[in-house]
């Protein structure tokens, strides 16, 4: 069987969906906390594309995970609507495969049976799930480990288990919360790599959450930077220079340096806040 | 690493002593034979605990079953018996009710007082009412072990499934996984190392609860017949059917151990 997404590979073998657009309405999440209220997202406008790649960047405590956990379904907004494709968002669903920082597999499946999952969650026969799962274990290279324990897997390999299990169901969005962030940085090029590549052949719509700029410079097509408390959109900058991209271009440094200077904006108020915040105790 | 053999016999070292100590003090007569039989008197009698009764009848014996023949086996048998039946009964009533407490909210908050309370009282101080309910015989002995067996599976299992990490959780909801899919697939397995736990705890107190129950209430097994010795100042049966219920004991836990490590191959920091 041949490898999936090796650039002259044909990629037409696993049938993909049709991305989906995504549509944040005056998105709003407060969390009521000790003593007050946490304005965790104040009135975000965001339209994200079919197929589009979009980085969501901020320092921590910025909103980045409650502005992908309300798109996932899994924490309502407090005022506001998402639609996927134009229907609500009502809550979690395989049509936007979550990834997380935290692999979150199964410790108690092996590989192959974390992939199949969701499959047999769908009611898939065994033939089939048996045979989209070996596709997808050849497609991340997971081939040797497809009856291994996470627990006997690299933070790498474990990633590349996550990947294929949201990809298993063919999800038109994915969205992924630092996915790469425990990663060293040859593995998270190489799955950086890989996430491209799956991105080109399968044309997903991603929302990729990131602390790196240079990560987001890397990947996405648009870069949104975020305000911290409130959490609102502070820039959103359209990155169009072609792949693989070369970090020591002088484009690649311009805008690092245009984005480290939004980014640590938010990030002197982080500091500000904390500060304030112990003095006034 | 050591190799196993070298092992063995560094663990054999300290116990070997220990019965040449003993064996001198009552050989050189320091103490009452009656009190304190020596080793040897002692590994005589439990020979004769463990050996078949009747000589070999090649007539009407089959020799497997003549080895086993013997009063140690007839006692091991009843005392493992009782113990499997009442951890049955016991774990068996504490899985559902510790899944449900674990699980819901409302039962928590309904059933968990009466727990703590519950809780602290030793099964051994239920004997007067079990035999108040029950009789004598297997009935109020089943009933005491299932009660030490019930209470660790229980506590675990409702711990276990609270500690479920909601990040499992969230990945399943995520993959469409109904609320029935996500107890069964994700929650039962993840709170598997506690209830295994909870198991392995409670075997271990019905093991003893099944010596104190034999002790007062039935007629044969291990704990029956160390109080039976006791009673004809056997000192050196009473000493025999200790080590027995030691070593039976041991075995329980080696293959409950095994079991679990086995389970739980998929976790991590198994300590076997
Ligand atoms: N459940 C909660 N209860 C109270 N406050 C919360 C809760 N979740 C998040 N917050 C607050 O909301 C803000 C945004 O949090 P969020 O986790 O979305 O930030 P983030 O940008 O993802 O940060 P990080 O980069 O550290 O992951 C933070 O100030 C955080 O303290
Ligand atoms: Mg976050």
């Amino acid at each position: 069987m041949t490898p999936l997404f090796v650039t002259d590979a044909p990629v037409n073998a696993l049938k993909a969906a049709l991305p989906a657009h995504i549509e944040v309405r005056g998105v709003s999440k407060m969390f009521r906390v000790p003593g007050g209220e946490v304005v965790a997202l104040k009135d975000i406008n965001l339209s994200v594309g079919a197929g589009e790649f979009v980085c969501l960047l901020g320092p921590s405590g910025c909103g980045k995970s409650t502005l992908l956990n309300a798109i996932a379904g899994f924490a309502p907004p407090t005022a506001g609507t998402i639609t996927v494709d134009g229907r609500a968002v009502k809550g979690p669903g395989p049509d936007r495969g979550m990834v997380f920082q935290e692999y979150a597999l199964f410790p108690w499946m092996t590989v192959a049976q974390n992939i199949a999952f969701g499959l047999e969650i769908k009611g898939q026969g065994r033939a089939q799930i048996n045979q989209r799962v070996a596709e997808l274990l050849e497609t991340l290279k997971l081939t040797d480990f497809r009856d291994r324990f996470p627990k006997d897997l690299s933070g790498g390999m474990r990633q590349r288990v996550a990947i294929a299990r949201v990809l298993a169901l063919d999800p038109p969005v994915l969205l992924m919360d630092e996915p790469f962030g425990a990663l060293d940085s040859l593995t998270r090029r190489s799955l950086q790599d890989e996430l491209l590549r799956i991105w080109a052949a399968l044309g997903k719509t991603i929302i990729f959450v990131t602390h790196s700029i240079e990560e987001s410079i890397y990947l996405a097509d648009r870069i949104v930077v975020m305000t911290y408390r409130p959490g609102t959109i502070k820039a959103d900058i359209q990155v169009s220079m072609a792949h693989p991209r070369d970090g020591a271009a002088p484009e690649f440094n311009a805008l690092k340096k245009q984005l480290s200077g939004l980014v640590m904006e938010e990030q002197s108020r982080h500091e500000q806040a904390e500060l304030k915040a112990l003095t006034t105790d | 690493m050591k190799r196993n053999w070298v092992r063995a016999i560094e663990g054999l070292i300290v116990p070997i002593a220990l019965l040449l100590f003993w064996q001198a003090v009552c050989s050189l007569g320091f103490v009452d034979p009656r009190k304190l039989p020596s080793p040897i008197a002692v590994g005589l009698r439990w020979a004769a605990y463990i050996a078949p009764e009747a000589p070999f009848d090649a007539a009407k014996d089959f020799a497997p079953t003549w080895i086993f023949s013997g009063e140690f086996f007839r006692d091991a048998m009843g005392s493992l018996w009782r113990v499997i039946a009442g951890f049955v009964v016991g774990a068996g009533l504490a899985l559902p009710f510790g899944l449900a407490m674990g699980a819901s909210d409302t039962m928590y908050r309904y059933l968990n007082p009466l727990l703590q309370v519950l809780r602290p009282i030793p099964p051994i101080a239920y004997i007067p009412l079990s035999i108040l309910w029950f009789g004598l015989g297997n009935p109020p002995a089943i009933f005491l072990i299932a009660l030490g067996a019930f209470f660790p599976v229980l506590i675990n299992t409702i711990a276990g499934v609270r500690a479920v990490d909601s990040i499992y959780l969230r990945a399943a909801r995520n993959l469409g996984a109904s609320q029935m899919t996500i107890f069964r697939r994700v929650i039962l397995p993840a709170a598997t190392p506690y209830i295994l736990s909870g198991v392995r705890i409670g075997i271990g107190t019905a093991f003893i609860v099944v010596i104190v129950a034999e002790m007062i209430a039935v007629n044969n097994g291990l704990g029956f017949r160390i109080l039976e010795a006791r009673e004809y100042f056997w000192s050196d049966k009473i000493i025999a059917g200790m080590f027995s219920i030691g070593f039976i004991g041991l075995a329980i836990d080696t293959l409950v151990n095994r079991l679990n490590a086995h389970l739980l191959r998929w976790h991590r920091g198994l300590d076997s």
